[in-house]
């Protein structure tokens, strides 16, 4: 297993951010993705997860791998810590909810509904459900927002151990995880470069 | 699958999830028509039929815009997408997911709302068989326009006008299939279409759907 993306461009709203990008990223391996907003980090996670198409350029590996976390959390306001993360361990046939409980130290919310947890918690229980998938790459746009310093070493250590079980993680992040060895890709250099306007835009320029 | 029916009949029971919302608009409907039409008993049993039916079809376009956009927001659409479960899986599942929780109380509740609307006695039995075989064919027809529009702020409305002509069919026969019961007619050929246009939107509309949502994801 691993992922290997070459000369990816991507597009959002029609407009083409990124083009060029190209990675390599094999089992134990983590990739932090840097740059200034609007670079196109999410867009490009978004284009590994599958969930949109790529302009040009070729992904290895299929979507049915990867495990994506947005900047939402995917939760139910209804439904309690424990429900709301059994539905995704059935729904990718896996166990450990209690596990992933533990590891983003859930349990005592175990019974609590969504709505009445606070954005950090939401958030831990949002990255618990990443461990459930069982998938081998974990896509992770932002993970660390609104997490306190004691959660996000929490965090750092589920990925490590994920990537000790021959996972690998890319992540769009702007701070410090402690994640030492991660490799770190700058997405600032592979700016699209502005397309020639067609010619129905011409005819207003 | 049978976990995210599940979950969605789970959330449609709890507070705020929605069920109910097409039934009590059905009895307010079928209550208010007698008070406004008045009393007289023979246009109150020629009008039944069909107002049985507009009140099913628009009960169900109430609460057609929760099945995707209350998971569009929260991210699980997003999640969903990338779920070992295909997408028109999904799409199936949560049209079902509709039918249990808004068009099989309305099959239901409908022989009881029939007596206020003064229905004539024979055609009961045309009434529910009618909303059994037509309504899943509102759940599926509904969650396709749901797809279609699941990604726009308020597209309520839109959806309603791109919904509303395609149930324009089911409406004709079922309501068809009831009053033709109340004059004693046979009621075998509107019954086979509304088969037939429940049969073909099942099996074609989730294809469509999926198609949709994964344009609205990008």
């Amino acid at each position: 297993m691993e992922l290997v993306a070459s000369d990816l461009a991507c597009a959002r709203g029609g407009i083409a951010l990124l083009e060029g990008v190209s990675l390599r990223l094999t089992p134990g391996q983590a990739l932090i993705l840097r740059g200034p907003n609007g670079c196109g980090k999410t867009t490009l996670l978004r284009t590994l997860a599958g969930l949109q198409p790529a302009m040009a350029g070729t992904i290895s590996c299929p979507p049915e791998t990867v495990a994506y976390s947005g900047h939402a959390d995917g939760l139910k306001a209804v439904l309690s810590v424990r429900e709301n993360l059994s539905f995704w361990a059935q729904i990718h046939d896996r166990a450990g909810v209690g596990v992933a409980m533990a590891a983003m130290n859930l349990t005592e919310l175990a019974d609590r509904q969504a709505q009445n947890l606070s954005a950090g918690q939401k958030r831990r229980l949002g990255l618990a459900r990443l461990m459930v998938t069982g998938r081998w790459l974990w896509l992770l746009d932002e993970p660390t927002v609104s997490l306190d310093a004691a959660s996000v070493a929490l965090f750092g250590a589920i990925v490590r151990t994920h990537l000790a079980q021959g996972g690998a993680a890319i992540m769009a992040t702007h701070i410090d995880l402690g994640l030492n060895e991660a490799a770190v890709l700058d997405l600032g250099g592979f700016r699209a470069a502005p397309r020639a306007p067609d010619g129905f835009d011409e005819a207003f320029v | 699958m049978i976990a995210l029916l599940a979950r969605d009949l789970r959330l449609a029971m709890r507070a705020g999830g929605g069920f109910g919302l097409g039934l009590a608009f059905f009895l307010v409907l079928a209550v208010l028509v007698p008070l406004g039409v008045g009393p007289e008993g023979g246009t109150l049993a020629a009008i039944a039929p069909g107002i049985l039916w507009i009140g099913a079809l628009l009960a169900c376009l109430l609460s057609l815009d929760r099945i995707f956009a209350l998971d569009f927001e929260d991210g699980s659409l997003d999640l969903l997408a990338t779920a070992p479960i295909p997408l028109e899986g999904v799409v199936a599942v949560k049209a079902l997911a509709h039918w249990l929780t808004t068009g099989l109380p309305l099959v239901l509740a409908a022989p009881v709302l029939g007596i206020l609307l003064n229905l004539p006695g024979p055609a009961y039995g045309e009434l529910v068989v009618s909303l059994l075989i037509g309504t899943p064919a509102l759940s599926v027809i509904g969650a396709f326009g749901a797809a279609l529009t699941v990604g726009l702020k308020r597209g309520g409305l839109l959806m309603s006008l791109l919904v509303l002509p395609l149930y324009v069919p089911t409406l004709v026969f079922g309501a068809e299939a009831v009053s033709r019961g109340a004059q004693g007619l046979p009621v075998a050929t509107p019954l086979l279409l509304l088969a037939g246009i429940t049969a073909g939107s099942t099996a074609l509309l989730p294809f469509a759907a999926a198609l949709a949502l994964r344009i609205n994801l990008r």
